[in-house]
């Protein structure tokens, strides 16, 4: 007995001595792929406390949107996720929709659907990409990036733009997709698979790949759900929580699809729950295209909806739209509106006050990537550095989501 | 969600908690209850655990300031993940002196949402673990989203923004 106390004493006197080395991972790291910065608490190699400093490209999105009208904002919620930023266009036009009462076509839902589960493709690919990266696997992500590269050039047919797309418009799409954008989307389609079952091959089963991600950076279910986790992060942990089946928009009530989940909510479970909605996406994809009716590519709303150029030089009513939209004065309904959407990394929320002015009283938006992200800290305690940054890359945490 | 969350989140409220809803309406598909502000954090705590209601979820928190009130309101918003119900709740702060105890005593993911509250509002949230600065740089002196602040430098001349709007 007295000599387990001794011991004791001992251990307990070690404990004091022992000294800590801190570690400056970011801001600008090549491993942390965005601007985060994370000061390391460390003994030895095992991480014993972390502290995240986010903000670092902070635009103050929430303020800028104070002065916009509502078109204008559509460019803004781009460069939140800048991964998938149709996602974030088409959240914010349906969000305005729902609070005008605008009534959308069923073909411009099913196009929506066709362009979001594009973005959450590239979303995905990208991040499972990188995780890949993170363990040393630097092929598959070179293969992958010439994937997303294709997704593009659909996004550019649709739009004329790439990243940031600004995609459609509050009502609809300023046109129909064209001939040349529908070939590309069928390439894809036929190309995309092949690739996505080879990149499988290649690291769904490899032995280093599962050694360095299982059991890696995990969460419980409970936890996650305590921390407001959403998304492929969540579902990884075992909760099966997804807007497009809890609270159907744009018509996914229609369509035929799994939700992944995983188990342990660790790096490899996160990584399967993404490569498994990939595949739900394509077929998702596949479905749009083969139900897709037949109709105007916008909805009746010329309070909103630009009217295309001849009409607006030959007649007089669609003259007088263009002005009150170009210059913002359109009346809007006083109401506020909460509308959500799943977004790459989780339910992406956008809650809007509007007092009847050209633009919004108040505009919040729920960005997944920052809520979630505060639980980074615990998540990594106890793990090596190098878990950490895998940590970090499958939690796909993007920066421009995260400071808004 | 017609309707029936909103009625059945007030009958389970009026439980044990009379007389704190000061006003309860459906703004569009979502039910919405103004409440006092003493008792956030306890009737927060009591939807989570009751078993009607059992919002376990919270969605997002945010702040909205209203300068001719001269109030802050912040906004809670809870949910039910397996009756996909949602409710938000709304709080009134006086602007000079905005107070409220803090949530991340019920869920853990309160912590950020508050910090950036007081990061862009100015609200003291009592009893959080570290409340400081998220988005902003440490050293501002002021609460950007607050409409005191406009976002246009107000000394320009060459811009006339009379005739439209704000």
């Amino acid at each position: 007995m007295e000599e387990v106390k001794q011991s004791d004493q001992a251990y307990h006197y070690q404990e004091e001595e022992k000294q800590y080395s801190y570690l400056n991972l970011g801001p600008t790291h090549p491993a942390t792929h965005g601007i985060f910065q994370n000061v390391l608490k460390m003994d030895g190699e095992i991480i014993v406390d972390a502290e995240p400093t986010i903000g670092y490209i902070h635009r103050a999105f929430e303020k800028l949107s104070e002065r916009r009208p509502f078109n204008q904002i559509t460019p803004i919620t781009d460069r939140m996720n800048y991964c998938s930023a149709p996602i974030n266009n088409m959240g914010w036009h349906m969000t305005v929709e729902k609070l005008i009462q605008a009534e959308i076509p069923k073909r411009v839902q099913y196009m929506r659907v066709i362009i979001m589960e594009l973005a959450r493709i590239t979303d995905h690919l990208i991040c499972n990409a990188v995780i890949g990266v993170d363990t040393g696997a630097l092929t598959g992500f070179v293969y992958m990036f010439q994937q997303r590269e294709l997704v593009y050039e659909i996004y550019e047919e649709i739009c004329g733009a790439r990243l940031t797309s600004n995609i459609g418009r509050i009502g609809g799409f300023e046109r129909d997709f064209s001939p040349k954008a529908w070939e590309k989307i069928h390439r894809f389609l036929k190309e995309f698979p092949k690739v996505l079952k080879e990149f499988e091959n290649l690291l769904e089963r490899n032995r280093i790949f599962m050694d360095r991600t299982i059991g890696v950076g995990g969460i419980t279910g409970e936890r996650a759900l305590e921390f407001s986790f959403s998304g492929p992060n969540l579902r990884a942990a075992g909760v099966d929580y997804d807007v497009r089946v809890a609270k159907p928009y744009s018509s996914y009530e229609d369509f035929d699809f799994t939700i992944p989940i995983g188990t342990n909510g660790d790096v490899y479970d996160r990584f399967m729950v993404r490569q498994g909605e990939m595949w739900q996406s394509l077929s998702i994809i596949e479905q749009a295209i083969k139900n897709l009716p037949d109709g105007p590519f916008h909805g009746k709303v010329p309070d909103f909806y630009l009217p295309p150029k001849e009409e607006v030089y030959n007649n007089m009513e669609a003259l007088i739209y263009h002005f009150k939209i170009v210059m913002g004065e359109t009346d809007v309904p006083k109401g506020e509106v909460y509308h959500c959407v799943e977004g790459g990394n989780g339910e992406l929320g956008f809650y809007l006050i509007s007092d009847g002015g050209r633009t919004p009283y108040r505009l919040h938006m729920r960005r997944p990537c920052f809520i979630y992200y505060q639980a980074y800290p615990e998540m990594i305690k106890g793990s090596m550095l190098s878990d950490a940054i895998l940590t970090m890359s499958s939690m796909n945490v993007i920066a421009g989501e995260l400071d808004a | 969600m017609e309707g029936t969350g909103l009625e059945k989140t007030i009958g389970v409220l009026n439980e044990k908690f009379e007389g704190e809803v000061l006003h309860a309406a459906m703004l569009y598909d979502f039910p919405t209850i103004t409440l006092k502000k003493d008792k956030i954090i306890e009737i927060i705590k009591f939807l989570k655990e009751h078993p009607d209601t059992r919002y376990h979820y919270l969605t997002t928190l945010c702040g909205i300031h209203y300068p001719e009130l001269n109030q802050i309101a912040i906004m809670y918003q809870l949910h039910n993940m397996m009756s996909g119900e949602r409710v938000r709740l709304k709080i009134y702060l006086p602007a000079e002196k905005p107070e409220v105890p803090t949530l991340t005593t019920v869920f853990a993911g309160a912590n950020w949402m508050e910090r950036e509250t007081y990061d862009f509002f100015g609200v003291i949230f009592t009893g959080h673990p570290d409340l400081r600065r998220i988005l902003n740089v440490e050293d501002m002196i002021m609460f950007p989203l607050r409409k005191e602040f406009p976002l246009e430098d107000q000394v320009r001349e060459d811009k006339n923004d009379t005739m439209f709007g704000r």
